[in-house]
């Protein structure tokens, strides 16, 4: 199988290829591109994302093709992508970082900042929190209901349609820590940082 | 709901740890990469190293370190010591740290911290303030606690929430080494002033004043080197006591 994880100079990427190699040992072949060929050959695609929704759908535009060999092999090609973090925030339509922009759409719904009640919660929300998952979370098999995840963010996915919400996260509201669409797999979160639950994340989503 | 975070944090110089985990199973007393593993499998909520290296011919050896760690713990990162440009952060970063500690340069130039978490994202950009308490004030000083600067570690700690840092890590100088715990007033004042993440540090010497620095403190994660590395006390002891006294940890 081959894994690919993008790199649009969206920040460190370092974590996530090692948590993917540690958790594929030498059973996979994972490549680190932003090549459109490497691309549409793949089997599974990981989409990272550190730093703002802008910079990060910027860092995506400024490579020649990337947008578009990725929306054909998630909604032409339909296989699985995992977005991390502001990775799974570009799925929505919109994002309100910085300033208004459009994100890859695959998705409906908007990216905003955490509602932290008038300072009663620090932003970033930073550290070790529970997700509540709902049944139907594919990358979920053997993980425990109300499992530990590390987080870094300050603003959240609020999608439209709420049945693609596969967990949610309880900081100051109900934030959406995790979603899945058909072949569209996101995680608020950081699988790569949280331990022995996150790596068996990563590695339901190499055996889907 | 959010937990606390427990982080112990080793010094390491010249690429080995000085003042490491006195187990009697540790193949090689020295060796940051199997101590944070013992820690990150022990159950800490984060990693930190502080590279106290003097020398500029050795600052190298911490990359190795880095790059080695983040093959075997998956759980993040901080590096801290020594950090002085955009470039010696990318570098850390590029090794496989998740989050970089910037002290003396921070105080020196704040738009390493503007610059850097522009580029990268506060959620890696942490602050470290030292400071020692004197009549008149909680004053910040630079250079592992060497040089004074007549700067309010108050006014400073709302200066880089301002400037772009993700969190902040408070060590008090009065404390460090005493073990008689942190300094509740000023992790309190700095936490009430500004909306990030403070991380205590600085003092501690048994379990409960990690408990005072949470609950008293309102720290939001505490770090501890010494407690942790002569065996007093294990990540996972730390655990169970927090939680028996209410305070939300992972466990």
């Amino acid at each position: 199988m081959n894994i690919t994880i993008v790199d649009y100079n969206s920040g460190n990427i370092s974590s996530v290829i090692n948590s993917f190699k540690e958790v594929g040992k030498n059973k996979y072949d994972i490549k680190i591109s932003s090549e459109s060929k490497i691309i549409k050959n793949s089997d599974k695609i990981v989409l990272p994302g550190q730093g703002s929704f802008k910079s990060c759908v910027e860092g995506l535009k400024k490579i020649d093709g990337l947008t578009e060999s990725l929306n054909q092999f998630v909604l032409d090609q339909k296989k699985p992508l995992l977005g991390i973090c502001v990775g799974m925030q570009m799925f929505a339509d919109i994002g309100f970082e910085e300033t208004k922009t459009k994100g890859l759409g695959w998705i409906p719904g908007k990216v905003s900042k955490i509602d932290n009640q008038k300072g009663e919660y620090k932003l970033p929300h930073i550290g070790w929190n529970e997700i509540k998952i709902n049944n139907s979370g594919k990358i979920f098999k053997d993980i425990r209901d109300m499992s530990h995840m590390y987080f870094v963010h300050s603003y959240e996915f609020i999608p439209e349609d709420k049945s693609v919400v596969s967990s949610t996260t309880n900081y100051s509201t109900n934030i959406v820590s995790s979603v899945e669409k058909n072949n569209i797999f996101g995680t608020q979160f950081h699988p790569e940082k949280s331990d022995k639950t996150g790596l068996q994340i990563i590695e339901n989503f190499i055996n889907l | 709901m959010l937990k606390n975070r427990i982080i112990p944090c080793l010094d390491v110089k010249n690429g080995r740890v000085v003042k490491g985990i006195n187990f009697v199973d540790l193949k090689d007393a020295g060796d940051p990469v199997e101590q944070a593993k013992i820690y990150s499998d022990g159950g800490a909520d984060e990693i930190c190293f502080l590279d106290i290296t003097a020398s500029n011919e050795n600052r190298d050896t911490i990359f190795d370190v880095v790059k080695d760690t983040s093959k075997k713990c998956f759980v993040p990162l901080t590096v801290g010591g020594g950090v002085r440009s955009v470039e010696d952060i990318n570098k850390l970063l590029n090794c496989g740290a998740d989050k970089v500690s910037i002290n003396t340069a921070a105080v020196q130039n704040a738009e390493v911290v503007v610059e850097s978490s522009k580029k990268f994202g506060s959620q890696c950009i942490v602050v470290a303030i030292d400071a020692k308490k004197n009549d008149k004030m909680w004053e910040v000083f630079t250079h592992g606690g060497r040089n004074k600067t007549g700067i309010d570690a108050i006014e400073f700690a709302n200066k880089m929430e301002a400037s772009g840092a993700g969190e902040l890590l408070v060590t008090s100088m009065d404390r460090d080494g005493t073990q008689v715990g942190y300094d509740i007033d000023l992790m309190s004042k700095i936490s009430s002033k500004v909306n990030i993440p403070v991380i205590a540090s600085g003092g501690v010497g048994n379990l409960d004043h990690l408990v005072d620095g949470i609950k008293l403190g309102n720290a939001s994660a505490v770090l501890a080197a010494s407690i942790f590395h002569y065996g007093k006390y294990s990540i996972k002891e730390a655990k169970e006591y927090l939680d028996s006294k209410g305070i939300p940890v992972r466990i």
